[in-house]
Formats: structure tokens, sequence, C-alpha cells
């Protein structure tokens, strides 16, 4: 009995298993790394190009050039005006990367939040109840498993991508519009138009959210289907409690450390996917850009002006280096049994 | 006990159920019927897999989806238990039937603390809020034995010790003063010492409340200490039921003087001599005739053949034997 309790997560302090879970993240240095690396990310994507504006007077927009042998030239290489040099239209490619950033982020978690959602509600309502219920959820999953979802994606978005976009994804952008419009001129900012860029942009996510929560589902669905023979669940039950409570108040806790270490790692298997569409010219497009058109733009250039494919690139993979170890720590810390220390 | 009435609260008449397996189904429990008094303990002994367990979860409707009631009625209250709605019996667990369980390790909820979970019941059945459900876990924490429980009580299971858990257990059972509370071997997961402490805490608390218990376990040893009367199951049936006295004093079925002369007899040295039941507990050999036949001494061909019928040998005194009254008068004979 005693060595039982010893083994039962946290240390033997007497801490909650919630304060457990928090130390040993903060004891494993890959992932404090990978969350200051996340966070320089998203703090440079939010205010990144509003600060460097207004340091520099450059915006998107701003387009240098100059003549050279006689040619036209806006392909500047990093300096201390353009820290990342300019794209070959002359735009500043800092402001392009932390501007595509903010939808390349966006665009991971909001699949993600999709893949909580329905993923958690689908897989543990197949689970809890089992039998021919669980059969006929589960059997959906696996048929769409067996298309490859970026071949999904792929065709959803050349369906339904800018101006096909279904009628509530307008309505949506359009909503999103006027509440940035609303912001934007409380800012004294020049309001954005709705267009079909901006369109395209909310299906990728919709087509992309759509097709994350499969696995989240199977995930769940395993862990309620273990977790719901347990006897602590026999006994909330002999005390009368309702089917809702069990799921909600009993199960669903329990299986938190999965979910969120799950829905961590969706976050850049989405962005790579994000990108791997931008880059084919499905997803985010002109004037719009995201790490994926960056490097689509970039990679025309790469033998003359290297730098094009290289920040994208790198900030990209940083982002997505980091994400993992965040969830690769968040994974040991929810399961003591798996830590090295 | 000196407070017995005669007034039942639990009556299970012909309860069968049966389990759905890949080879088909098999009875697990068959045509058990007994009944609980008012302030009494009845103990259920056996081996394992014998069914008891079953019985137990079938009284509150909890059997796994394997399992179904094929036959049988539960009378509690006026009601047959069997037929009552998902959320009528709801209503009855926890508030006039309360469980406790085997491994209260496994039994308790690993990732939350012990308040939240004695509080749910209370709140759940008698419309406590999370105040007056506080204040009353923390009264029934101290009734149990668990001291410091204003502090304790905002704790995680893994930080109470094996005994603890149990007390515990027995406070969220005991919260909602049930009329029944059934017991299913309380005991067999905590070691010797702690097991007396925790027969001693519902001994002394089931007359507060009122409470009867059905008392689960294969120790003979807490039968004769702690129930008024017992069952003896084997097989999915009743094969001996009695007063706890009469049954210790005068066994009157086989099965029932196996299992008394399998009890380890410290006098007795040696592993060697220890008495066993020849043979394995395999039920599902059996299909007709008496279930424990096949490893019983005095087994003649009837036995094999013919189930034997519950047979009164004294009053409240039943055996379910071919040589039932022979056997109750054997231990006449030599007393």
């Amino acid at each position: 009995m005693s060595s039982k309790t010893n083994t039962n997560g946290t240390e033997a302090s007497g801490l909650t298993p919630r304060y457990g879970i928090w130390s040993r993240f903060k004891r494993n240095r890959p992932a404090v790394f990978g969350s200051w690396i996340l966070a320089i990310v998203i703090v440079l994507s939010a205010i990144g190009p509003a600060v460097f504006g207004w340091l520099t007077g450059i915006s998107s927009d701003y387009i240098p050039s100059s003549v050279e042998n006689g040619a036209l030239v806006r392909s500047f290489p990093p300096s201390l005006t353009h820290p990342m040099g300019t794209d070959d239209l002359g735009r500043d490619l800092f402001l392009r990367v932390f501007e595509g950033g903010r939808i390349s982020i966006l665009v991971g978690i909001f699949a993600s939040v999709i893949s909580l959602l329905i993923g958690v509600a689908y897989g543990a309502t197949a689970g809890f109840f089992g039998g021919r219920i669980d059969g006929v959820m589960m059997r959906i999953v696996d048929m769409l498993f067996a298309i490859p979802y970026l071949l999904i994606v792929v065709v959803m978005m050349s369906l339904f991508g800018g101006n096909n976009a279904p009628d509530a994804v307008k309505q949506v952008t359009e909503a999103f519009v006027f509440l940035t419009n609303a912001l934007m001129s409380l800012a004294g900012a020049s309001p954005i138009s709705t267009s079909s860029g901006l369109f395209q942009i909310f299906f990728l996510f919709v087509a992309l959210g759509s097709v994350s929560w499969l696995t989240m589902a199977r995930i769940v669905r395993g862990q309620v289907l273990s977790l719901k023979n347990e006897e602590f669940i026999l006994a909330a039950r002999s005390i009368g409690v309702s089917t809702f409570g069990i799921v909600f108040r009993h199960l669903i806790p329990n299986i938190s450390g999965p979910v969120i270490v799950y829905a961590t790692l969706t976050i850049p298997s989405v962005m790579l996917a994000e990108a791997f569409l931008s880059f084919l010219g499905l997803g985010v497009q002109a004037p719009y850009s995201s790490w994926g058109s960056l490097a689509a733009d970039g990679i025309k250039n790469i033998a003359v002006y290297p730098w094009q494919l290289v920040f994208p690139g790198l900030v990209m993979g940083m982002t997505l280096v980091a994400l993992n170890l965040i969830g690769d720590g968040l994974r040991d810390a929810f399961d003591p049994k798996s830590s090295k220390s | 006990m000196s407070d017995v009435t005669t007034k039942t609260i639990l009556e299970v008449l012909g309860l069968t159920v049966s389990f759905e397996q890949a080879t088909g189904s098999t009875k697990v429990v068959n045509d058990v019927s007994f009944e609980v008094l008012e302030g009494e303990t009845l103990g259920i002994v056996g081996e394992s897999g014998c069914g008891k367990t079953v019985t137990v979860l079938s009284i509150l409707g909890l059997l796994p989806e394997t399992g179904t009631i094929d036959s049988g009625k539960m009378i509690f209250e006026g009601r047959d238990l069997a037929k009552l709605s998902v959320e009528e019996i709801r209503k009855v667990r926890g508030s006039k039937i309360a469980m406790i369980f085997q491994d209260p390790l496994s039994a308790l909820h690993p990732l939350l603390p012990i308040s939240t979970q004695i509080c749910e019941v209370t709140m759940l059945h008698r419309g406590f809020n999370r105040d007056e459900a506080r204040l009353h876990a923390v009264r029934m924490l101290e009734l149990v034995g668990i001291p410091d429980a204003e502090k304790r009580i905002d704790a995680y299971p893994h930080e109470f010790s094996g005994g603890m858990r149990q007390r515990i257990m027995i406070a969220i059972a005991l919260s909602c003063e049930p009329t029944l509370l059934l017991a299913d071997e309380p005991t067999t997961a905590l070691d010797v010492t702690t097991q007396a402490q925790i027969l001693n805490l519902i001994r002394t608390l089931n007359p507060k409340f009122k409470t009867s218990t059905v008392l689960v376990t294969h120790d003979l040893g807490i039968v004769a200490q702690m129930t008024d009367r017992v069952a003896v199951m084997y097989g999915g049936r009743i094969l001996e039921i009695a007063k706890t006295s009469d049954l210790f004093r005068a066994p009157s079925n086989p099965y029932t003087k196996a299992l008394l002369k399998s009890v380890p007899d410290p006098s007795v040295g040696r592993i060697e001599d220890l008495y066993q039941i020849p043979g394995t507990a395999d039920f599902s050999v059996v299909t007709h005739g008496c279930a424990f036949a096949p490893r019983c001494n005095r087994a003649e061909q009837s036995c094999r053949e013919e189930l034997p019928e519950l047979e009164q040998v004294s009053e409240g005194h039943y055996s379910r034997c071919h040589f039932a009254k022979e056997e109750y008068l054997s231990n006449q004979s030599k007393h």
C-alpha cells in the first residue's frame, strides 16, 4: 500500500497533481527553451509590425528601389533598415514574415481548438456509450482517416476557396472585418476591406479544422474506454451520479493530460499543413502572407536572393521546433513514469 | 444483537444474473433469495467467482454492460429495484443504498480532492449547497476518525494511507444515512490491523444511522466477528444460510464444513497440514445437479443428477444438500 502511495504522480511533499505537472515542466530545459522561442515569435507577430513601422516609418507596402547596371532592383539584402531584407517587390520581409506569422499561428490555434471541441465530445461519446454507437462513430472516423487529409483539404480549397466560399464562411469573415475595422478606427489606422483573399484564409481555417479532430477523437475514445471500467467510475455511479456528471466531472478531468498534449502537438502539424497548402498556392494568397506563401515566393529567387527563403523558413522552423519541444515537455510532465529525471 | 427487529429492509427473490460472453451466456447468479432485516448485518461468503459481488452489484443496478438480470425481484421499500428506471435507481444509489468497494484507492477519484467527492453525494441527494455539504463532510470525516478533518479535507486520495482511504469511502457511503450499506470486501485490500479498525468502525457506525449491512467477504473470521446471519454461496447459488452462530456451531452443508475446515489453525504449524478442498472452483463444467458435487467428499450419483433444494434443517437455517438433515444431525452427535 505504501509503495503505491509514493508512485502516485506527485512528489512526496504532498503537492497537488496540478502543481507537480507545472514543476516537472519547468525542470524540462528544452521545453522551457521552446516556450521562450514561442513567446518571442507570438509577441513579434502580434505587435512586431506595428512597433517596427513606428520606429522606422516603413509599412508593409513601402517599396524602395535602386537601379543597378541599368536594371531596376527591389530585392535588398538584410540591412539595418530591413533586418530580413526585402522581397522581390521591395516589401520589407521582416514585416511580411511576422504579419504572415499571425495567420500561421491563428490557423494552428484555431484548428486545435476545433479538434478539442469536436474530437473530445465525439470521442467521449463513442467511448462512453460503447457498443453499436461506438462502432458506427469510429467507422466514420476510420473512413475519413482512409483518405489522406491533405487531399481532402486540397479538394475543399479548390472547390470552396476564395469567392466560392460557403455563405457562412463569408458572413464570419465579414463580421471579422467589421470588428477589426471598428478597432482600427479607434487606433486611427486605415480600414481593411473584405476580399476573396480573406474568404480564402477563413475557409482555410475551416478546412484544416474539419480534418484535425480525427486523431483526437481516437485518443479520447481510447482513454474513456479504459477509464470507464475503473472502479472509481463504478463508485461514482454507486452514489447516484448522472451520466452527464460522470462524463464531465469524473472522466474528462482524467483525460485532460493526453488531450492537452495532443492539442499542443496538433498546432505544429496544422501549421505545417497550412504552409504546405500556401506553398502550393492553395492557401493564403497575395497580398496576404503566411510562412508557406513567403517560402513559395522565396524559392523562386533562391539562387539570387537567398534571404527571401531563409528568413521565413527559419522563423517557421524555429516555431515548429519550439511547439514540438513544448508538446514533448507537456507529455513528460503529465506522465511521471516517462520522465528521465 | 439485541435491537434486531423483524422488519425486512431488502428482500431478494430468485435473483438470476447471466453474463454474455463470446462463447454464450453464463449464469453467474442462479436463483438467489435472501432477506436483510432492519439493523442486521448479513454476510455473504464464498470463493472467488461464486457470484457474491455480482449479487451485490445487481441490487444497485450496477452490473457491467455484459451482465443482465434474467429474473428475480429485489423488493426495497415496496418497490422492485430491478424494475426501476435509470433515473429512479440513480436516486436510490448513495441516498438509500450505499456501497463500499474493495480497493479504496481505485474507488476514489485520483484527481479530485476528497472534499469534492464527499460533498458530491450530499449535494446530489440532500440538496445541500456547497457550504452545507462541506460542513457536513467535515463532520462525517471526524466521525470516521480522520484526524484534523478540517485541514485534510482538501487533500487528494493519494495523500492518505489505505486505511484512511477506506474511512473516507465509509464517510461517503454513510453521508446520506442510507438504509442499507453494501460492503463488497471492504477490508480485503487492507492489512490485518487496519482491517480490525475499519470493521469496528462499520460496526459502531451502523447502529448510529440505523443502517443494515450486506457484508461480502471470503474471510470466515470477519463473518464470525461481524455478521448476524450469513449466506454461503457456491457456483452462483446459496448453499447454506443461517444465523452466524448456528452456522458455525452446526454447519449443515459439506461445502460449509470444508470451508470451516480450511481456515488456518495456528496450532497446526506446517503449511502441508492445511486443509484444502480438492479440485478448483470451475463452475462452468457443472450443468446438472449440485455445483459442488465434483469436489464434495460425500457426493453420490444423485448429487450429480439432481439439484438439491434449500432445505430447512432448523429454524432459520437452510441448507442446499441432499443430505442436509444428516449433515445437521452429525454436528449434534459430535457435541
